[in-house]
């Protein structure tokens, strides 16, 4: 029985796309709100049996619950399995889908309205949400990287959902291809260990790693091929360009890819590979690094970005960041020597997906709090906005309350697992640390920055933005998930989910204040919002003039580093079009041409020759078969 | 020992007359010849006491295959040319003798395992039992009469004027 | 010597020889058809030898259902004689290149 309920939460959403694909939307398009009903009930579903895996898995042996494989196929020697498993990890993460799943598809009723794909779009949303609690229930790494590219797949349906808009096209082909190429690394370094290993399985692999029969170069390769999948996925440089343009889709799914979905998947894989990676040490000190620098460099784009889920889109970058520099410094202690195996396990996972936990809460409300502003407004432009403190206070509230905790400030939810993170960089990563301190300052900077542009001052978007029927508060179907997860935004973080994980990486309540780090990351995040405040609430320091005094480090970060230009202009237009290409297309016209060519004319020349044997005449060919016949008797008497 | 000479007989008016349909150039003789051949035919199946398969013989072959020919010859009207050899003649005299060689050489050099016995009983209940009985030929019977279906029709559509 | 299997296979031989002949070399697809039914014949001997000297009547079975077959093919056959002879106006098979594309 629980076996059956555990296959179910990822099942019901599957379900229900089948249900609402197959049945709803061909016969029943007439009736959208029946598809929106189905996905909430079957994601209630899910929802309902993860927490109940979450008490189960408290309450069993060892934190697992399940684990189970079943063949799926066997060819030769090679037996591909699918088996998923329930341990504490898995029903962290289920409960966090699940939940920020269903407050986004209740919010998606209002926020959808009227839209002509809205059965589509809840279908793709249930088969998105199906696909993510599969990945991180999978228990071998095959059946892992079949949920990862379905993942990949509804994220590109969703962010080009408006398809006929040439944005959003672009944006969805721009997000496929560019996690394509993290995706290569990942697939290939699962067959690589398959290779090396003969198995798929998680666990095993990890018994391999720890007990030092899988190292080496082998296992150093390996890990980075499996956390390059999870940069594609997770927007860590350099493949973070896709994650901006994301924001072609609707916001709702914003919300879900940057909070509880997609993105997150990259963080989870690393978690669940914890083990394995952080065995080899150079792995483990690239995940920190490119955790760390990640984390800096998007949210110093974030600074500059002036719409309103752009900012939260690097914002997200920064923070997933964060949780790849937790999981690395923890990491490199272990390799260090400085923790002991059974605790760095635990601690890495624990710090990571803590940081997960509570970020995919204010996350989600911050992304569905641009959306009730947008909806009111009719753009993303902050600079078009301002003033809506007074038109829109829950919405105003419960975006405060977002960026507080995203800012890290006590006691807020933020505030704990960023703690968190940081204690372990500045105990095994200084330097790291210290990157991702200055990360806090700007993190609190641009978010309060899009507080102080989005609610306060005069509005400034005039009338034809204000969708031609006056500005005006969310109907409550927006309005009640944002106060839900604003609730969670702030008691997420006095969860104790690391003890849930087995590491301890809580602080007492008070407790946290005691700790010179808690008060010098509390204060570099004041001061982020006092900076935002003098430049945008006051008014003191005027953003033009410290943008032109600023010229050219402005320019750089409201061009993104010029990362894109760099991808698009120099690699793609120099390097692949004018370079490879050109290469590959003299292959293709000459040899690859030439060789289907050369086989054409031999075959046409062949033909014209052979063809005077076809008289068309029958008994030429009645001869011809006893003339066959003859030699083969001729030949069965010579050789027996 | 009549038997004997019976086979000698039927067998020598049985090749000379296939040889005559083969090598006549009057197209109706040809016909005729080959209603003797399988007259003869049915005699050297009378020689090996299957009593039922001469009768089947003379009325199938004799009787129903012989007129269909006669009847073709007459509808096609290319009588007046006869029967002329083509220009294969050589060498398909050539592969049929080489053919021929390698057949007679084969069989007489294989040791056959053979009861000399002559069966005394008619074969016809043998034979329906073969066909009839329960792990018999019952299927084969039943799909023999579906392509005759289908050879009758066949023939019918392919014949009919448009 | 008293004739015995060999007998009746040569025979069955040489009738079969004899049809494989007309059948390449006539030119009259009537005198084809007619050659095929003695090829026919000729195995038809030989399997009739062979359930007499092998005493089992799975032979003869099979002959019965080689007569049914040959039946359908003349019928099948002078059909197509016919309709080629309609639209050809000859049954000369080296008139025919129908099988040449």
């Amino acid at each position: 029985m629980p076996n059956i309920a555990v296959w179910a939460i990822f099942l019901l959403p599957f379900l229900s796309f089948l249900i609402i694909g197959l049945i709803l939307r061909p016969f029943f398009n007439n009736r959208p709100m029946l598809s929106a009903y189905t996905t909430i009930i079957a994601i209630a579903g899910s929802l309902i049996l993860s927490i109940w895996a979450l008490i189960a898995v408290n309450g069993a042996e060892n934190h697992v619950l399940t684990d189970v494989s079943y063949q799926w196929l066997s060819i030769g020697d090679l037996v591909i399995n699918i088996g998923i498993t329930m341990d504490s990890l898995a029903a962290i993460m289920v409960v966090t889908v699940s939940t920020i799943s269903l407050l986004v598809q209740i919010y998606s009723i209002g926020y959808m309205k009227g839209d002509g794909g809205f059965a589509r779009y809840f279908a793709f949303m249930s088969l998105f949400t199906g696909s993510m609690l599969g990945l991180v229930m999978a228990n071998n790494l095959l059946f892992l990287f079949l949920f990862w590219e379905g993942v990949g797949l509804c994220s590109y349906l969703l962010i080009g959902f408006w398809f006929h808009k040439p944005s959003a096209a672009r944006a969805a082909m721009k997000a496929f291809l560019v996690t394509r190429i993290g995706d290569f690394g990942f697939l290939v370094a699962v067959i690589f260990l398959y290779v090396k290993t003969g198995t798929f399985d998680i666990g095993e692999l990890h018994e391999l790693a720890l007990a030092g029969v899988l190292g080496g170069t082998t296992l150093t390769l390996a890990a980075i091929g499996i956390f390059s999948g999870a940069v594609g996925k997770s927007g860590q440089f350099p493949l973070h360009t896709w994650l901006p343009d994301a924001m072609e889709g609707p916001t709702p799914v914003s919300a879900l890819i940057h909070a509880a979905t997609m993105v997150t998947a990259g963080v989870y894989l690393i978690a669940r590979m914890f083990p394995m990676i952080a065995s080899s040490e150079t792995a483990i000190t690239v995940v920190a690094i490119i955790g760390g620098f990640t984390a800096i460099f998007a949210a110093s784009m974030g600074l500059v970005a002036t719409d309103i889920k752009r900012v939260l889109a690097f914002s997200t970058i920064s923070q997933l960041g964060y949780m790849m520099l937790g999981m690395g410094a923890v990491g490199m202690g272990y390799a260090s020597g400085a923790i002991d195996e059974h605790h760095a396990m635990a601690l890495g996972v624990a710090v990571a997906i803590f940081h997960l936990f509570t970020h995919a809460f204010f996350k989600a409300l911050l992304f569905l709090g641009s959306g009730s502003v947008s909806h009111a407004t009719g753009t993303f432009d902050m600079r078009k906005m301002g003033g809506l403190r007074k038109i829109q206070p829950w919405t105003y509230a419960t975006f405060l309350i977002g960026s507080l905790s995203l800012a890290g400030i006590w006691p807020l939810a933020g505030f704990w697992s960023k703690e968190g993170i940081l204690h372990e960089a500045n105990a095994y990563a200084p330097v790291l640390f210290w990157l991702a301190m200055i990360t806090v300052f700007m993190t609190a900077f641009y978010m309060f920055r899009a507080v102080f542009l989005t609610f306060h001052g005069e509005y400034r978007g005039g009338e034809e933005g204000s969708h031609g029927h006056g500005l005006h508060e969310s109907p409550k179907i927006i309005i009640i998930p944002l106060v839900i997860l604003a609730v969670f935004a702030v008691i997420a973080g006095w969860l104790p989910v690391g003890d849930f994980l087995g590491a301890d990486v809580h602080f007492s309540f008070f407790g946290a204040l005691t700790s010179w780090l808690a008060w010098v990351s509390l204060i570099f995040g004041f001061a982020g919002i006092l900076l935002a405040y003098a430049i945008y609430g006051r008014k003191l320091l005027s953003a033009e003039s410290i943008g032109k005094s600023l010229g050219p480090i402005y320019t750089l970060l409201i061009r993104k580093y010029f990362i894109d230009e760099l991808y698009e202009r120099i690699f793609l237009m120099r390097f692949l079009v004018d370079g490879v290409f050109v290469v590959l297309g003299w292959i293709d016209a000459h040899i690859v041409d030439g060789a289907v060519n050369g086989v054409a004319m031999v075959t046409m020349t062949g033909g014209k020759v052979m063809r005077r044997l076809e008289t068309g005449q029958l008994q030429v060919y009645g001869l011809a078969i006893f003339v066959g016949i003859l030699a083969i008797v001729a030949f069965l008497f010579m050789f027996n | 020992m009549g038997m004997d000479i019976a086979f000698w007989i039927l067998a020598v008016v049985s090749v000379a007359s296939a040889l005559a349909v083969v090598l006549t150039r009057d197209l109706f003789r040809a016909a005729l010849f080959l209603v003797l051949c399988f007259f003869t035919v049915a005699g050297i199946y009378a020689t090996l006491s299957a009593d039922f398969l001469a009768g089947a013989q003379v009325l199938i072959y004799v009787g129903a295959i012989g007129v269909f020919i006669i009847f073709a010859i007459m509808l096609t009207r290319d009588s007046r040319q006869g029967s002329p050899s083509g220009r294969l003649r050589l060498p398909a005299l050539f592969i049929g003798f080489l053919f021929l060689a390698t057949m007679i050489f084969a069989l007489v050099n294989t040791d056959w395992n053979v009861v000399a016995e002559v069966p005394t009983e008619s074969t016809t209940s043998a034979i329906a039992h073969a066909i009839f009985s329960e792990d018999g030929f019952v299927l084969a019977f039943e799909i023999a009469a579906a392509l005759m279906l289908a050879a009758i029709i066949g023939a019918i559509v392919l014949v009919r004027d448009k | 010597m008293a004739v015995g299997l060999e007998h009746f296979l040569v025979l069955s031989a040489v009738l079969f020889a004899i049809g494989l002949y007309g059948v390449l070399a006539k030119r009259n697809a009537v005198v084809i058809l007619m050659s095929i039914e003695i090829m026919l014949t000729a195995v038809n001997i030989a399997m009739v030898a062979f359930s007499r000297y092998g005493q089992f009547i799975t032979g003869q079975v099979f002959v019965i259902f080689i007569m049914v077959v040959a039946a359908a093919e003349v019928a099948v056959g002078l059909a197509l004689i016919i309709a080629i002879y309609r639209s050809k106006k000859t049954v000369d098979s080296e008139k025919f290149d129908l099988m040449k594309w």
